[in-house]
C-alpha cells in the first residue's frame, strides 16, 4: 500500500454538504421547540430604568419573557474569561443579560420565548425598555483619554497593562545610538469575522429530566461544556455538547456566549427544547469582533539598515466585556514584533481598554496578523529611509538558517526556518525583476494607473500550545489534545479526536495519518469528533492547533496501537518483538515474508482475548494526550501586485503570490485551500472591511451590504507554493496553516499600495485602503 | 428578518391590480420582482399591510419594436432586457445597463417597471431611461397616461406615480449610437457609489446615478458639449446642479470628483 | 408548486419567505440563510431553471413554479451533477455553508453561459459570498464543470 499522507486526497466531508444533507444547527428539526429572541439595547451605554414585558408576554404564542433580573438566580457564575493576563486585570461581571446597565448597542437585556421564531420576533418589538442614556466610550481613543466611563462602576476604562521588556537599558541605548529610527502609528481596524453561518444553539432536555444536550454552532464543544457547567451549576456529566456541521468560525465561535447559557437555563426552567439562531444583523453586533488596536511601532537601525531594536506600544480595544479570550489576543502577538528578523533588543507593552462597543476576541490570526503588519510596514519605512529596495532590506535582517534554533529577544525559541528560500521562491514566481521593470516603464510613460509591488514576510506561532507556557502567561487552561484509536474486531478503525473541525478537513486528514501509520485503507477509518458524549477529552479547534497538537495526539495513539499489536503479534507468531517488521498493515517475521499477521486479525484476537500474552489487556485500543513541547512556527513570504487608479483611488489586486512553509504536508489540497481563504481575509482587511461606529456608538456596518466581505469578482487567483521545513518539535514535523495566509497578507497589500504611490511621497495609508482614502491621500500629497 | 404581517392579493389583470390599489389606498404596495421591496420589508423598514402581487401579469413582459421606439412591458425582467435581440439592435444602452443591475439572481426577478417605480437615485436603470428621454405609461382608475421620465422622479423613493396607479409600459427611443455606463463601486454586487451614463442619440445625453435624491441629467455637461466644448472640458461640469449624499463609501466632495472622472470616461468610451 | 420534481402544497402565512417554506414546510434544509439583506446568496435555488435568492421571495410568488434545491440537483442517488463533482474534485468547499447556494448559482450561470471565461465566472458569482475558500478553487471548479458539461 502506498502512502496516503502527502497526497491530494479528496475530502470525505464533501458528499453530505454537496447534496444538502449536512445538518447545521438551524437545520436540526425538533418538533415543539420553543424559539428565543433576545431584546437588545439600541444604546451604546445606558442605565436600564425599567423593562415592561406585559405586552410581549400577552402575545399569542409567547411562553414567557425574561429579564436579566428574572434569570439572575439561574446563574452560578457570570460569563467566563479564561485569560486573566495580569493579576490586577479588571473583569466586570458579565451576565448573559444585562441587569442594571447596557454597555454596548446589542447588549441583551431581555429574552422572549415563543412557539415560533416569527412570534418571538413580533413579540420582542413589544417589550418596553426604558433607558437612561449615559455617555459612551465609542472609540479606543475615547477610552484611553477617559472621555467617558464605559462602565459606571469602573473608575477607569483601562483593563490591564502588560509588558515584555527583557532589558530596558538596552532599548534606550539602541534608540539613542541609532542611525535610523522609524516611528509610526498603525491602526488595526475592528473587523467582523462574518462566518457564513450565523451562530445558533438548541438545547434539548433529556427525558430523564436533569440532563441536557446542547447543540451549538461552536468551535469549542469541550470547553463550552466545562464553562456551561460552571455558569449554570449543571454538573458536567449531565451535559452533552454537540457541534453539528459548523459553517465557519475563524475564532468567532471560539467562545462562550450569552445565548448559549440563556437557552440552557431556559430549557432547564421550562423543561422544553429552546432554540436560538441569530440573524446576520445580530451577528454583527452580538458576535465578537476582531482586531481593534492602535500600534505605536518603533525600529532602531544602523546605517546599513540592520535593525538593532524594536519597541512597540499597543492600545487594545477590548469592547464592553471580557469574553473568553478577549484580553489575551494582543498578547498572542506580543512575542512576534521582531518578525523574521534578527533583532537583538525587544520592548513590548500593551494596555487593554473597555469601550462601549461589541466585545473583541479571537479572529483569524488573533494577535499575529497585527504583529506582522507592524513589523512588515515598519521595515518598508526603514527601506525608504536607508534607500534600499524592500526585498534587500529584508535579506539584510533575516534570521539565517544556521541560527536555528533561534532564541529571539522576545524569548521565543523559533525551532526552524528558512526565510531566504521562501523569499527567493516568491520573487521567482512573481517575476520580481520583471514586475519592477514593468513598474519603471509604467512610470516613465506617465500612466495614471500605478503599479505597486508589496512584500510581506512572516513567521507565526501556533499549534497552541505548550501547557507550561500557558501557565506562565496566566492562561486558564492547558494546550494539550487527545486522541483515542480503536481497531475494531471487524477491522474498521475508529479515531476519536478532541479537535472540532468546521471546514478544515480533519476527518480526511486524520484518516490519512492513521492510514499510513496503521497500514489500513482510509475508507476503513472513521473519524469521530465534536460530540462530548463520543469524544470525552479535548481542547477543540482554534489557533492553528489541530494538526500540530491534535494530529500529533492521533499519531502518538497510532504508535501505541502498533506497539500493543506488536506484542500480541509476537505472542501469536512465536517470535521476538524485535524480529517483527510492520508494514502495509501487517507484521512479518524478518526473513520469513510468507508468515504475516494483519492488524485486523490482531484486533480480532484482542477482542476475543482467547490467547493474549500475560499483562496485555483485551481490545486493540490506545489513547494519547499530547502536550506540545513548543509552539510551531510556520513562515512564509507573500507578494501582492496592485494597480492604483490615480483618478479615483480605486485599488485592484491583480496578482497575489504566496509561498508558505507549514512543515510536513499531510494533504496539499487542504493546505492550498487554507492559504487561499486565509489570504483573502487579510486582503479584505487591507481593502474592504471595517466595522464602523458612529458617534453615538451604533454600528453602521451591521449588514453584508455595508460591511464589505469581497466576492470572487473582486479577487484574482491566489497563486500558492510551498517550502517544506519540518518542525523539529513534533514527530510528524507539522506546523499548522489555518491562519498563516491571513497573517501574511494585509501588509503585502498595503505595502504594494504605498509602493505604487511612492512617487507621490505617500508611505502610509490606513486600512481599509478604500478608494476614498486613497484618493484623499493623493490629494493631500499633491498640495 | 421576517416581515410584519400583511394581506396578500394576487392580481390576475391590470384592472384587478388597480382595483386592489384603489381599495386599499396607502396601505397597499405593488409587488413585482420584489428585489427592492422585499429587502425593506424584511428589515421592517417598509410595513405595507396589503401587498398586491402583479408578478403573474406575463402579458406585461415584452420587448417590442414599436417603429419609432421600443416598447417594453413594465414587468419585463432585467434578464430579459439583457438578452433581448430587439434591444441589441435598437437600444443597446438599455440592454447594457440592465446587465449591470445587482447580480444574476436579482436580474432573474427584478423588473424594469419595479426598479423605475421604486425611485432610488442609486439604481442603474432610472438613469439610463433619463438619458434616453424615455416615456412611461401608467394606468390608474381614471385610465392611462404617459409621463416623460424627466417629470417622473420627485425625490428619494418618490415618484409622480399615484398610489392607485401602476406602470404598464416603458418606451425608449431607438438609439443606436455610442453609449457607455461607468458604474463605480467597491464590490461588483454593490450599488453605484456614483454612476455615469452616456448615450449618443443625435445629441449627447449624460445622466448620473447617486448624485442626488433622484437620478439626474448632467445638463451642464450636455450644454457644454452642444456648445463645442471638448470632452475633457465638458466633463468638468459634471457635478453642477447635483447634491450628492454622504455615506460610508464617499463624501459629497469625493462623489463630485468621481462624477467628473466617470462622465469623462463615459464620454470617451461612448465616442 | 413542484420542488425537486415532487408536488408540494401547503397553506402558509403570506409573509412566509420562500426559503422558510423550503426549509420548514418542505423539510429541505439544504438551502441556507446567511444574511438578512439579500447579499450573501447562500439561499440561492433554481426557479424554473434560473437562479434566484429564495430569501428575497415570498413562497406565494413561487406558486405554480418548478423549483430545484441542492437536494434535487443530483440526477440519482449514486450520481452527482457535474457541478457537484467539480466542486468535490477541486476542493471548492470547506465549511460548506455557502455551498448549496454557490452550486445552484453555478448551475444557472453555466446554463446561460456554457463556456465562461475566468472573468465571467468571477463576475457571475458576484452575488455569492464565501468566507472559507477565497474563491480560487470555486472558480477552478466552475471552469472544470463547464468543460465536463460540453
Amino acid at each position: 500500500m502506498s502512502t496516503v499522507v502527502g497526497t491530494r486526497l479528496l475530502r470525505r466531508e464533501d458528499a453530505p454538504i454537496l447534496t444538502g444533507r449536512a445538518r447545521y444547527v438551524d437545520d436540526l428539526v425538533i418538533h415543539g421547540a420553543y424559539s428565543a429572541r433576545v431584546v437588545r439595547s439600541p444604546y451604546a451605554h445606558a442605565r436600564i430604568v425599567s423593562i415592561d414585558t406585559t405586552a410581549a408576554a400577552a402575545v399569542d404564542g409567547v411562553i414567557g419573557v425574561f429579564t436579566g433580573a428574572d434569570l439572575r438566580d439561574e446563574f452560578a457564575a457570570p460569563l467566563p474569561c479564561a485569560w486573566n493576563v495580569t493579576e490586577d486585570l479588571v473583569n466586570p461581571a458579565h451576565w448573559p443579560l444585562a441587569i442594571d446597565e447596557a454597555r454596548y448597542a446589542g447588549d441583551g437585556v431581555a429574552v422572549v420565548v415563543a412557539t415560533s421564531p416569527v412570534i418571538a420576533e413580533d413579540a420582542a418589538a413589544s417589550v418596553v425598555v426604558e433607558y437612561e442614556e449615559l455617555p459612551a466610550v465609542v472609540s479606543l481613543t475615547d477610552a484611553v483619554e477617559e472621555r467617558a466611563q464605559s462602565h459606571s462602576e469602573l473608575a477607569t476604562n483601562r483593563c490591564y497593562t502588560w509588558s515584555l521588556i527583557p532589558d530596558p537599558d538596552a532599548v534606550d541605548a539602541a534608540f539613542a545610538s541609532a542611525a535610523h529610527v522609524v516611528r509610526e502609528r498603525y491602526v488595526q481596524q475592528r473587523l467582523i469575522p462574518m462566518a457564513m453561518e450565523p451562530r445558533g444553539v438548541t438545547v434539548v432536555p433529556g427525558p430523564m429530566g436533569d440532563d441536557f444536550t446542547v447543540y451549538s454552532s461552536t468551535q469549542i464543544p469541550h470547553i463550552l461544556k466545562v464553562q456551561l457547567a460552571i455558569v449554570t451549576g449543571i454538573p458536567e456529566h449531565s451535559l452533552r455538547v454537540v457541534a453539528p456541521a459548523v459553517g465557519g468560525g475563524f475564532g468567532s465561535k471560539l467562545n462562550v456566549y450569552a445565548e448559549e447559557v440563556l437557552c440552557l437555563v431556559l430549557a432547564r426552567r421550562l423543561g422544553e427544547v429552546v432554540r436560538w439562531v441569530e440573524e446576520r444583523g445580530e451577528n454583527t453586533l452580538a458576535t465578537i469582533q476582531g482586531r481593534g488596536q492602535i500600534q505605536d511601532m518603533e525600529l532602531a537601525a544602523d546605517a546599513d539598515g540592520r535593525i538593532t531594536a524594536v519597541r512597540v506600544h499597543l492600545q487594545a480595544d477590548l469592547g464592553a466585556y471580557l469574553q473568553l479570550v478577549t484580553p489575551g489576543i494582543p498578547l498572542l502577538g506580543a512575542f512576534l514584533y521582531h518578525g523574521v528578523y534578527d533583532i537583538p533588543v525587544y520592548s513590548f507593552t500593551c494596555s487593554g481598554y473597555f469601550t462601549n462597543c461589541t466585545p473583541t476576541d479571537a479572529y483569524r490570526g488573533a494577535g499575529r496578523p497585527e504583529a506582522t503588519y507592524a513589523i512588515e510596514r515598519a521595515i518598508e519605512s526603514l527601506a525608504t529611509a536607508v534607500g534600499v529596495d524592500p526585498v534587500e532590506i529584508r535579506r539584510r535582517n533575516f534570521i539565517q538558517p544556521d541560527q536555528f534554533p533561534y532564541t529571539s529577544s522576545a524569548g521565543l525559541v523559533l525551532d526552524s526556518g528558512n526565510y531566504e528560500a521562501a523569499l527567493d521562491e516568491v520573487c521567482r514566481l512573481v517575476g520580481y525583476d520583471d514586475r519592477r521593470a514593468e513598474q519603471a516603464a509604467r512610470r516613465a510613460s506617465g500612466s495614471r494607473t500605478h503599479l505597486g509591488i508589496g512584500v510581506s514576510a512572516y513567521v507565526e506561532m501556533c499549534g497552541l500550545a505548550p501547557s507550561r507556557v500557558l501557565a506562565s502567561l496566566n492562561f486558564g487552561a492547558g494546550g494539550w489534545e487527545h486522541a483515542q484509536i480503536r481497531v475494531l474486531p471487524t477491522g474498521m478503525v475508529e479515531v476519536v479526536t478532541g479537535t472540532s473541525p468546521h471546514g478544515q478537513g480533519h476527518e480526511t486528514c486524520w484518516a490519512m495519518i492513521v492510514a499510513d501509520e496503521l497500514g489500513i485503507d482510509p475508507d476503513h477509518i472513521e473519524v469521530l469528533h465534536s460530540d462530548t458524549a463520543i469524544s470525552h477529552l479535548g481542547l477543540d479547534t482554534y489557533g492553528s492547533r489541530s494538526l500540530a497538537v491534535g494530529g500529533s495526539a492521533v499519531y502518538a495513539a497510532c504508535g501505541k496501537v502498533v506497539a500493543k499489536a506488536r506484542t500480541i503479534a509476537a505472542h501469536h507468531m512465536e517470535a521476538a518483538e524485535e524480529d517483527l517488521e510492520f508494514s502495509n498493515g501487517e507484521f512479518r517475521v524478518k526473513g520469513t515474508p510468507a508468515r504475516s499477521l494483519s492488524l485486523q486479525a490482531i484486533a480480532l484476537e484482542a477482542f476475543t482475548a482467547h490467547n493474549l500474552p500475560d499483562g496485555i489487556e483485551p481490545n486493540l485500543t490506545a489513547e494519547a494526550s499530547y502536550d506540545p513541547v513548543n509552539f510551531t512556527f510556520p513562515f512564509g513570504v507573500h507578494i501582492a501586485v496592485v494597480e492604483v487608479d490615480e483618478e479615483s483611488g480605486a485599488v485592484e489586486l491583480v496578482r497575489y503570490v504566496a509561498v508558505d512553509d507549514c512543515g510536513t504536508q499531510i494533504n496539499p489540497l487542504i493546505i492550498e485551500g487554507q492559504v487561499h481563504g486565509g489570504v483573502v481575509q487579510g486582503v479584505a482587511q487591507a481593502l474592504w472591511e471595517e466595522a464602523v461606529y458612529d458617534d453615538a456608538g451604533n454600528l453602521r456596518t451591521a449588514s453584508l451590504t455595508d460591511y464589505l466581505v469581497p466576492s470572487a469578482a473582486e479577487l484574482p487567483n491566489i497563486e500558492t507554493a510551498t517550502t517544506v521545513t519540518p518542525s523539529p518539535s513534533n514527530a510528524m514535523g507539522v506546523k499548522g496553516v489555518g491562519e498563516a495566509g491571513t497573517i501574511g497578507s494585509a501588509p503585502a497589500v498595503i505595502n504594494a499600495i504605498c509602493d505604487a504611490l511612492a512617487p507621490f511621497g505617500i508611505h502610509d495609508i490606513a486600512m481599509p485602503a478604500s478608494p476614498a482614502r486613497v484618493w484623499a491621500a493623493i490629494q493631500e500629497s499633491s498640495r | 428578518m421576517i416581515p410584519a404581517a400583511f394581506e396578500y392579493v394576487r392580481a390576475d389583470s391590470v384592472d384587478a391590480a388597480i382595483a386592489a390599489l384603489t381599495e386599499h389606498g396607502d396601505d397597499a404596495k405593488l409587488l413585482a420582482g420584489g428585489m427592492s421591496l422585499i429587502p425593506l420589508m424584511k428589515l421592517r423598514l417598509a410595513t405595507p399591510t396589503v401587498l398586491v402581487d402583479v408578478g403573474r401579469l406575463r402579458d406585461l413582459s415584452y420587448v417590442r419594436d414599436g417603429v419609432d421606439h421600443v416598447a417594453i412591458g413594465a414587468l419585463t425582467r432585467h434578464r430579459d432586457l439583457e438578452i433581448s435581440d430587439v434591444l441589441a439592435q435598437h437600444c443597446p444602452s438599455l440592454q447594457g445597463v440592465a446587465g449591470e443591475v445587482g447580480d444574476n439572481q436579482v436580474r432573474h426577478r427584478g423588473t424594469l417597471g419595479g426598479s423605475v417605480a421604486h425611485g432610488d437615485p442609486a439604481s442603474d436603470l432610472p438613469a439610463v431611461l433619463l438619458a434616453l428621454d424615455a416615456t412611461l405609461v401608467a394606468q390608474g382608475p381614471n385610465g392611462e397616461r404617459t409621463i416623460a421620465v424627466a417629470d417622473f422622479f420627485e425625490g428619494f423613493l418618490e415618484t409622480t406615480l399615484a398610489p392607485d396607479e401602476l406602470l404598464t409600459e416603458i418606451r425608449v427611443p431607438k438609439a443606436t449610437g455610442g453609449w457607455n455606463y461607468q458604474k463605480f463601486n467597491r464590490r461588483a454586487q454593490d450599488w453605484a457609489i456614483v454612476g455615469a451614463v452616456v448615450v449618443n442619440n443625435g445629441s449627447t445625453r449624460v445622466s448620473l446615478v447617486n448624485m442626488g435624491s433622484t437620478p439626474l441629467r448632467a445638463s451642464a455637461v450636455e450644454t457644454a458639449l452642444a456648445g463645442g466644448a471638448s470632452i475633457e472640458d465638458a466633463a468638468q461640469a459634471a457635478a453642477e446642479g447635483t447634491e450628492p449624499p454622504a455615506d460610508l463609501n464617499a463624501s459629497p466632495e469625493y462623489r463630485e470628483h468621481l462624477a467628473r472622472v466617470l462622465v469623462r470616461r463615459a464620454l470617451e468610451a461612448a465616442s | 408548486m413542484t420542488v425537486n420534481g415532487s408536488s408540494q402544497s401547503h397553506d402558509v402565512e403570506p409573509r412566509t419567505l420562500l426559503v422558510q417554506y423550503l426549509r420548514e414546510d418542505c423539510g429541505l434544509t439544504g438551502t441556507k440563510i446567511g444574511c438578512d439583506t439579500s447579499s450573501c446568496g447562500a439561499c440561492t435555488i433554481l426557479l424554473d431553471g434560473e437562479s434566484v435568492k429564495s430569501c428575497t421571495m415570498f413562497a406565494a410568488q413561487a406558486d405554480g413554479a418548478s423549483l430545484t434545491t441542492i437536494e434535487g440537483l443530483a440526477p440519482s442517488a449514486d450520481q452527482l451533477h457535474p457541478v457537484q463533482t467539480a466542486f468535490h474534485e477541486n476542493h471548492a468547499l470547506q465549511c460548506g455553508f455557502c455551498t448549496a447556494g454557490m452550486v445552484m448559482a453555478v448551475v444557472s450561470l453555466l446554463e446561460e453561459n456554457p463556456s465562461p471565461t475566468e472573468r465571467e465566472v468571477r463576475l457571475g458569482l458576484e452575488g455569492n459570498l464565501c468566507r472559507c475558500t477565497g474563491y480560487h478553487n470555486i472558480v477552478q471548479a466552475v471552469l472544470a464543470a463547464s468543460e465536463a458539461m460540453r
